[in-house]
């Protein structure tokens, strides 16, 4: 049957372009007025042209707030996904640990951010956390609210116990869907446990795998809610990741064509790390 | 309606103007040749004229970014180097 080619129903797409027009297009391009503006206050602004952008790139502050976001990003990717990859191999296949194993993974997933953030800070307290308290009986002197470290410990140790579920889930469904000729053959041929995860298994959640680092690298780039409850970006500047550090400047000292300047750099890193990931992602599908 | 608020200056109205033009010309660009004209270039993978476009503007920017970064305020140099970037972008890309 011959394809129809109709250029009307374009018009079908019409109401979410409005939408998407109204909710992100707008708001960004008055992102990009403010960047190039300073106001102080009462709606007047004054034009300042690039000095924004300038003072951002040029800023210690900003460097190190990317730097420990990618730090951040690749220790969480570094973890999250080898543990959720081995939790998913492990996982029953059949029975009722199937959708037991389901609802427990899923259950930190359903947990909203600032309720994880809360649930850590009380958790981490020496005086009445569990893990803080239990890290003082074993005569560790742990206490995030003054040490780096043990700040940069609770929150990685935060986002992977938020997080990890969906690596599993992820790596879950793209095991499940392996025939079981697969492993049949595999085992006629005497393949080690190894090889079966290194040619078949591994292979089968290629697809799944490259989802779940792109969700979890683009979440814990544009992290904020979880450390921001725990830590407040501190002990210092310590644990300020990039939007923590914006909001301080966009709302706790209102400069707003800084941190304008600062959302269109973040805004930049993002767009160009996702269209990485995208291009790689879907050249992988073609290949196959 | 008043779009005060948005506080528009006439550099950012030009630049949101050039960005709608550039759409507006892909889109009749389409209507005449349609396809997108995919082909495999120097990245090795394949990529329309959207694709092109995109790596184009994308790469402006950060070519922008750079160079107020490192050289300047001056952005005019960076706007030729961004124009011949995105010649080759759309010649060999």
């Amino acid at each position: 049957m011959e394809k129809t080619w109709n250029n009307k129903a374009w018009f079908m797409v019409l109401p979410v372009l409005l939408l998407v027009a109204f909710s992100a297009v707008i708001p960004l391009m008055t992102v990009v007025n403010y960047s190039v503006q300073d106001t102080f206050g009462n709606n007047q602004f004054f034009w300042a042209g690039t000095e924004w952008f300038t003072e951002i790139l040029q800023s210690e502050r900003f460097h190190s707030a990317l730097i420990r976001n990618l730090i951040f990003s690749f220790i969480i990717l570094a973890i999250e996904i080898p543990l959720g990859i081995i939790i998913a191999l492990n996982m029953p296949r059949k029975g009722l640990g199937v959708p037991v194993c389901l609802v427990l993974m899923a259950l930190p997933l359903l947990i909203p951010w600032n309720v994880v953030g809360t649930i850590w800070q009380v958790f981490g307290r020496v005086d009445i956390g569990l893990l803080g308290h239990t890290l003082e009986s074993l005569g560790i002197n742990y206490n995030y609210v003054q040490n780096p470290l043990h700040a940069w410990f609770t929150v990685i140790l935060m986002d992977v116990w938020h997080w990890t579920s969906l690596v599993v889930l992820l790596c879950y469904a793209g095991l499940v869907s392996i025939p079981d000729a697969f492993y049949q053959a595999a085992k006629i041929d005497g393949a080690s446990r190894w090889a079966v995860f290194r040619y078949i298994q591994l292979p089968k959640m290629n697809r799944v795998l490259l989802i779940a680092v792109l969700l979890r690298f683009m979440d814990s780039f544009m992290i904020y809610t979880e450390p921001f409850v725990v830590t407040g970006g501190g002990p210092g500047n310590s644990t300020t990741f990039l939007s923590i550090d914006l909001v301080k400047i966009a709302i706790g000292q209102f400069d707003l064509g800084p941190a304008a300047a600062m959302s269109i750099v973040y805004f930049l890193i993002i767009l160009l790390l996702s269209w990485v990931f995208y291009t790689v992602m879907t050249n992988y599908d073609a290949e196959r | 309606m008043n779009f005060s608020w948005m506080a528009w200056t006439l550099p950012t109205a030009l630049f949101f103007l050039t960005i709608l033009a550039l759409l507006i010309g892909m889109a009749v660009w389409e209507y005449v040749s349609p396809g997108g004209n995919p082909r495999v270039g120097i990245l090795r993978f394949e990529t329309t004229r959207g694709d092109r476009l995109f790596v184009s503007l994308l790469g402006s920017a950060f070519i922008h970014l750079a160079w107020l970064g490192l050289a300047g305020p001056n952005l005019w140099w960076a706007l030729a180097l961004s124009v011949v970037y995105a010649v080759g972008v759309f010649r060999f890309v």
